[in-house]
Order: C-alpha cells, then structure tokens, then sequence
C-alpha cells in the first residue's frame, strides 16, 4: 500500500459573491445571444398589445378612463409571468443537459445556482418591463399619476417578477424538459386573462369573478393602475391605491415562502 | 498543509437504491494512486451511479465511499475540491464559446479573473481546440464538446477526474483523438476513473479494469490479467461440414485456454487464446494438420459479453 502526498487544490473555491455572478452572466450571454427569444418575445408582446389596443379596445367602453390607460398596466404586470416562463424553460433545459449536474459537482455554495439565475432572471424581466413601457407609450399610454408613483409601479413589477421566479424555476425542475417545461407553464393563460389585466373583472360571469377578484395577479396589475393611473383608476376599481399596493406585497412575501423554499429543496435533492 | 492518504478512491460495501431497485448493490473497489481506473460494464450495470456517488450528487444508502481519505458522505464540499466529473453527456453552453465556458468553470472553482484566462488557454491548447476557442460551441462538433467538458472539468486542478462513458456516440476518429487526449492527461499525472461498456477501451486506457455487473464488481485486475482470463483473442473457426465441428471443437480446446464454444447453427466454434496474435497461427497448425475442409478463420478480440462469461462463468444478463 502506497501512500501519496496530496496537494491541497489550489486557492479557495469560488464564494457566493462570485459564484452566483458567473452563473447569472452566463444566463444573460444565453438570453442575449438568442436572438431568435429576443425578438419572438418582443414582437409577440407587441402584436398583443396592438390587437387589445385596437381590436378590442373600442368594444370596452370603460367610465373617465382610455382603454390604453387601463390595458397597458396589465401588459406590464401580465409580462412578468410571459417572461418568467423563459426561466422554467431554461432551467428545465439545465436539468436535462447535465449543466446543473456539473454545477453540484462544483465546489461552489449550493444556493449559487439559483441566485445566480433569480438575478439574471431579474435583469431579463427589467429588460422586459422596458420594452412593453415602451410600446406602451407609444401606443398612447400615458402616466396620470405622479412620476415617485410610476417608479414605485416599476419596483413592485420587478418584485413580482423576482417572486415568479422560484415558482417558474420549481416549474422547470419539476418538468425536467424545456418542452414539459413550457407545457406546464401554461397555467400563465388563467392566471392572465381571468384576471382584471385586460378587461373589467365587472363584465365577467360571477362564478369566474370570484377567482378573478381574489387571485394574485389582479391585485398585482391594480396596484400597477392604480399606481401609474391615480384617481381615475382608484375611481374605476373601487378602492385606494394602498389597499392594491398592500395586498400585492402581502401575496408577493407569500408567494416568495411558499416556493422560493421548494425549489430550494427541489434542487438539492437533484 | 499536505494530507496523507493511502488511497485516492476506496468503497466498501456501497449500497444506492432507486426506489426497489438497487443500482450498486454491495459495491467494493480500491483505486490506488496514480492509476487510471476503468469501470467497465454494460448498460444498467450502475456506473453512472457510482461515478455521480463519487462527485457527490447522490448519497449512499448503504456502505462507505472515500476520497483521499475523506468520506463522501461526510464532508461532501471536500470532495468537490478533489474531483471533477465530465458526465455522460457534455455539460456545455452551446451560446457560449469554448474559451467563456472553461473561463467560468475555472472562476467557479475560484481562480481569479486572471489566472481563469491563462488556465483556460492553457486547458485549451492541452484539448486541442485552441484554434476553436472563440466560437461558439454551437458550432462544435460532438467530439470537439467532448473534448472541451473534459477541459471545463480539469481547469479546477483536479486530484481525481472522472469520466462517465467519455467516447460513446463518438465516431471512431474522435474516439480515438479523445483517447489521446486522455493518455496525455494520465501522463501528466492526473488519476483517472472512467467508465466504459468497451473492452477495448478500457484495455487501451486503464491501467486496473474493474468489470461491474447489477451494481457489483465480478472480476477486477489488470488488463493483462483480465484478458489473460478472459482469453487475448478469441479464435473462430467455421467449417464446411457439420459433421467435422466436434473433431475441430477438440482440437481447438487442446490449443485454447478454456472450453470451446460450439455453434451449430453456423458451424462454427470458438475458443479463447492467451498467445498473442503472432503465435495464434502457429497454434492453429495442428487444425491443418487433420485436413478438414474450413470456410473461414478469424482471430479477434474478445467482446464484452465472452470476457464476462470468462471472468465470471456466466453469461452478462441485459446486454445490448
Ligand atoms: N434516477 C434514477 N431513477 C431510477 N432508477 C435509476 C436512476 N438512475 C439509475 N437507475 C437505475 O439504476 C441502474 C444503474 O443505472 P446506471 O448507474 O445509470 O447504469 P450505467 O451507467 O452502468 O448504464 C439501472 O437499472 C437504472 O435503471
Ligand atoms: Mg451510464
């Protein structure tokens, strides 16, 4: 029996600092460098806002308000779950491509991999937020409330955004393939349309009105009007603005303890 | 500070299940240092299992793993610091190029943004893909990302590479490129298990083979002693006349080293050969010397399946 002197590897292994920027750089290198994603995203947003804008937009008379007024906040807020289904597939993708198994095998913090990616997943929602702010505004959106409001409009969208993250991540982990992966994620369409994004809660069947009142996203997309809208829209939907704004931080926290947590355990037992 | 260990990879009765089915059932292996360690065995013999209990992403159930000493179960981070795994399939970032991924795998294992750039041009020219380096890997070829996950894996200085199943679906001119790039990587003293359902591959690669089977090591040695075991070439005589197989069945078992293997149904036999591929014809002059009319002989290497029921006495269950 033979025995060797072994070297202790060099250095230290990366910290989470470093460790999780690598992986959310390599996110981003991914997102970017896909053109086809960029740009598919980006014209899909846009063409639907268009066809609500202008199709349907006349048929939704709405008491002291413009129908762009109202509809883009919901764009904005929708946008989050249409962007976040980029993460569950790319996580899904990781999965199966054995890129999260050379990551375990790392001697980086565990927690890495998904602060890595929750933080470039972050940077692709802000990217997001600007381009449908963008259309949004050419398209005749306008702000009526005042310009701190707007801004804090667009940290709650980017909190929301941060709070999808864990349950689209968990998404993509659960379905271990890109095209599972997207499959599940169309839960997004009930969550989207039965919701107040696009049209009065008020005109739809009362049974659908329950879950529509009541459910995460129309909070989240009436803090948003209400936020870049002011009066009118705190006339329209019957409530101030920090009764949305309240309620939308208070299923944010929920949302973010329920599954940030899952996925965490999700992802360490491979 | 320098650790003494006296073994670089030790298991001892290693048991991981899958639900009922166990995957390693029972498994013992040493590795001493400075070897290169083939697993050889066939689909489902639990090789990746094994490989993946060693780089820490599963967790025994059963039994004891240690690496340099340290046990895998315990101090899982340690391990990380001593092994890099290069999976069955290449864990690559195709929108990346070569050199951004082996870049980010070296600041990963925590090497500053300057020694990550030389240790990956260094990496990179030692694979081959120096030229290659600044496209992306989408437009590599099957063997070129291959060769590029064994770089990503050995930029973290690793004491034990490990390597599942490096050249399956390769085609034989990037096998063989992948096994050069391996033999340097052995010369330059880096230990190597590695996992293969090719006998030849581990006979070129592997200093000790282990040959695993339902999750247990049935016959482990050095290639030598295995094929000396399992016969060096395999001998394969087709004759014309059924009549004469019994009489050639004979004369084969006088000159093998085992018992000769009678195929009926295309009137042949077969018997394996400890001599080297020189001597085989002069072995076979006696089978001249009785005159009977022969169609074809041909000398070749055992395939997996014969050197499993030569190591073990049986014949491998589940082979592909
Ligand atoms: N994640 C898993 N879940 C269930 N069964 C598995 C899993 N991984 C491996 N197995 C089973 O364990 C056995 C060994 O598999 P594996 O280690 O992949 O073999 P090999 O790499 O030698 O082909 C096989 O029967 C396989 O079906
Ligand atoms: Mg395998």
């Amino acid at each position: 029996m033979s025995s060797v002197a072994i070297a202790p590897p060099r250095g230290n292994a990366a910290g989470l600092c470093v460790s999780s920027g690598q992986i959310a750089r390599r996110v981003l290198r991914k997102f970017v460098r896909s053109p086809q994603l960029v740009i598919v995203g980006t014209v899909q947003g846009a063409m639907f806002l268009l066809i609500f804008r202008y199709v349907f937009g006349g048929a939704i008379p709405l008491p002291g308000t413009n129908y762009v007024d109202f509809v883009v906040p919901g764009f904005i807020t929708t946008g989050v779950l249409f962007n976040a289904m980029y993460a569950s597939a790319g996580m899904a993708e990781d999965m199966s491509a054995g890129l999260i198994a050379r990551l375990r095998s790392l001697p980086i913090p565990r927690s890495a991999v998904l602060i890595g990616r929750a933080l470039a997943d972050t940077a692709i929602q802000v990217w997001g937020l600007a381009i449908t702010v963008a259309i949004g505004f050419l398209v005749g959106f306008r702000l009526h409330g005042s310009w701190s409001a707007a801004l804090a409009a667009a940290a709650l969208v980017i909190l929301f955004g941060f709070v999808f993250e864990w349950v689209f991540v968990l998404i993509g982990m659960v379905a271990g393939s890109a095209q599972a992966a997207q499959g599940f994620a169309l839960i997004v369409f009930p969550f989207s349309f039965v919701s107040s994004a696009y049209i009065p809660v008020a005109t739809m069947p009362s049974w659908m009105r329950g879950f529509a009142e009541n459910q995460p996203i129309t909070v989240m997309v009436n803090a948003v009007r209400t936020l870049t809208q002011g009066h009118s829209a705190e006339a329209l939907l019957g409530h101030p603005t920090s009764y949305f704004v309240v309620r939308s931080l208070i299923w944010s926290v929920g949302l973010i303890a329920v599954f940030a947590p899952l996925a965490v355990v999700k992802y360490r037992r491979g | 500070m320098v650790l003494e260990v006296s073994f670089t990879l030790e298991a001892t009765g290693l048991v991981k299940r899958f639900g009922n089915t166990p995957a390693l059932d029972g498994l013992n292996l040493t590795m001493q240092p400075g070897q290169v360690m083939a697993l050889l065995g066939p689909n489902g013999a639990g090789k990746t299992t094994f490989v993946n209990l060693v780089a820490t992403l599963l967790h025994p159930d059963a039994g004891t793993l240690r690496v340099g000493g340290i046990d895998v179960a315990r101090q899982p981070a340690a391990v990380r610091r001593l092994v890099a795994l290069a999976g069955q399939s290449a864990a690559v970032e195709p929108t990346m190029t070569g050199r951004e991924n082996v870049v980010m795998v070296a600041r990963l294992f925590g090497a500053s943004a300057g020694d990550a750039r030389r240790d990956a041009a260094a990496v990179l020219e030692q694979m081959g893909l120096s030229d290659d380096a600044d496209r992306t890997v989408r437009t590599y070829s099957g063997g070129m990302r291959r060769r590029l996950d064994l770089g990503a894996s050995l930029v973290g200085h690793p004491r034990l590479l490990l390597l599942d199943e490096p050249t399956t679906g390769l085609d034989p001119r990037s096998r063989l490129e992948l096994w050069d790039v391996i033999r340097s990587l052995v010369a330059s003293g880096t230990d190597v298990l590695l996992t293969t359902q090719y006998l030849d591959e581990a006979d070129h690669l592997a200093s000790q083979i282990a040959i695993i089977d339902h999750g247990r090591v049935v016959a482990a040695g050095t290639p030598r002693e295995l094929k000396r075991r399992a016969g060096r070439n395999v001998v394969e005589v087709r004759v014309r006349d059924l009549s004469a197989l019994d009489r050639v069945a004979a004369t084969l078992m006088a000159i093998g080293d085992g018992p000769a293997t009678i195929d009926r149904p295309t009137h042949s036999v077969r018997v394996a050969l400890g001599a080297d591929t020189e001597r085989v014809f002069a072995a076979l002059r006696p089978l001249d010397d009785t005159g009977i009319a022969i169609d074809e002989v041909s000398v070749r290497q055992p395939t997996l399946d014969e050197a499993f029921l030569a190591l073990t006495g049986a014949p491998k269950e589940n082979v592909a």
